[in-house]
């Protein structure tokens, strides 16, 4: 099984209405529509999921992970950004 | 441990319910045998999560006929202490693994059968049988979905793997015959609004079929090709003793064994 017959995709699971897609993991297959029935098949085994993404694990542009200090350091010092200093009602659920 | 008899001289909703079980079951546990076997861990997954639909199928049905029965068995003694012919199941669920090739062309051509005989049966004037169907028929819309996707991309893919799907045709199309066949026990239930009757369900399966082949780029064999016929009857091929001396040899050799 060549990696070109069998590319890698990435997989991305929405559990419930009202959230986001996560990143699950990643499965091999010759394409879209049978990445996504591996995908099923593969995370959604005790009701992960109401909603898949696939993606070529190719179309991916990831960081360099040497880049880390200038691309992350720098927010270390930033504690006004996180929203600590307010109360959220409980009512908003989710943000 | 003793075999039982069930099957012999069933009234026909009993005869009914174990046919379908049987065949849940036969079919289910020939896909569990790819369970450490397949060729990428995606499709381990995939057939075994097909071969556990299957098994809740047969569960369910072998307590319903356990019920029917009324002699006090359970679904595990319908299923393990039976011999191969008192097991009613349809010839091509029985039919070896083979290669990937003939494993999904022979789930194709099962589920491509079952999706449409499952949505007639949630019509059924038996409550149980209608409730279980509900339950199979979209379980089966999925394995139909997954076996065809397989056998559009092997039949219309490298030499290969065309090669190895019409092999897979010559040694399966002789088994699609029987799905739809009738008995006298048949045409009471299906007279009395208990089952469809399979021969109308052909047309959709023929469109099924056409619609995949084509797809796939494979001929479509041609009308009138002798069909085998027996499974239904306790008439097996060798096969059948072989895959049920594996699967029942525990509960046989250890009665009651529990963990």
């Amino acid at each position: 099984m060549t990696e070109a017959a069998m590319p890698l995709w990435e997989v991305f699971i929405r559990a419930r209405a009202g959230l986001s897609h996560r990143h699950a993991g990643s499965v091999h297959a010759p394409d879209a529509a049978m990445a996504l029935l591996a995908a099923r098949d593969t995370y959604t085994r005790r009701g992960e999921g109401l909603s898949i993404w696939v993606v070529p694990s190719a179309a991916i542009a990831a960081s360099d992970p040497a880049d880390k200090d200038s691309l992350f350091e720098p927010t270390a010092s930033k504690a006004y950004r996180h929203p600590t200093f307010y109360e959220v009602p409980d009512e908003v659920g989710h943000m | 441990m003793t075999s039982i008899l069930v099957a012999r001289d069933a009234p026909p909703l009993l005869l009914h319910t174990l046919r379908l079980a049987d065949t849940a079951l036969v079919l289910g546990h020939r896909l569990s045998e790819w369970t450490g076997q397949a060729p990428m861990l995606e499709e381990e997954l995939a057939l075994a999560n097909v071969a556990l639909d299957l098994i809740g199928q047969a569960r369910s049905l072998y307590a319903y006929a356990a019920e029917l029965e009324g002699k006090g068995r359970t679904e595990d003694d319908l299923a393990y202490l039976r011999d191969a012919p008192e097991y009613r199941n349809l010839l091509i669920a029985e039919q070896p693994n083979g290669d990937f090739a003939r494993t999904v062309l022979r789930q194709l051509l099962v589920s491509a059968f079952m999706l449409p005989y499952w949505h007639a049966l949630t019509a059924s004037r038996d409550e149980t049988l209608a409730a279980v169907a509900a339950k199979a028929e979209k379980e089966v819309a999925y394995h139909l979905r997954h076996a065809g996707e397989w056998v559009i991309r092997l039949g219309d893919g490298t030499d290969e793997s065309r090669s190895r799907m019409e092999d897979a045709l010559d040694e399966l199309w002789p088994f699609t015959g029987e799905m739809f066949e009738t008995d006298e026990s048949d045409r009471a239930l299906i007279a009395g609004g208990f089952a469809p009757d399979p021969a109308a369900l052909r047309p959709e399966w023929d469109a099924t079929v056409a619609r995949v082949f084509a797809e796939a780029t494979l001929p479509v064999p041609q009308a009138g090709t002798w069909m085998q016929s027996g499974g239904r009857r306790g008439v097996h091929g060798e096969h059948l003793g072989h895959m049920l001396a594996t699967m029942q040899h525990l509960p046989r050799a250890y009665p009651g064994a529990a963990w």
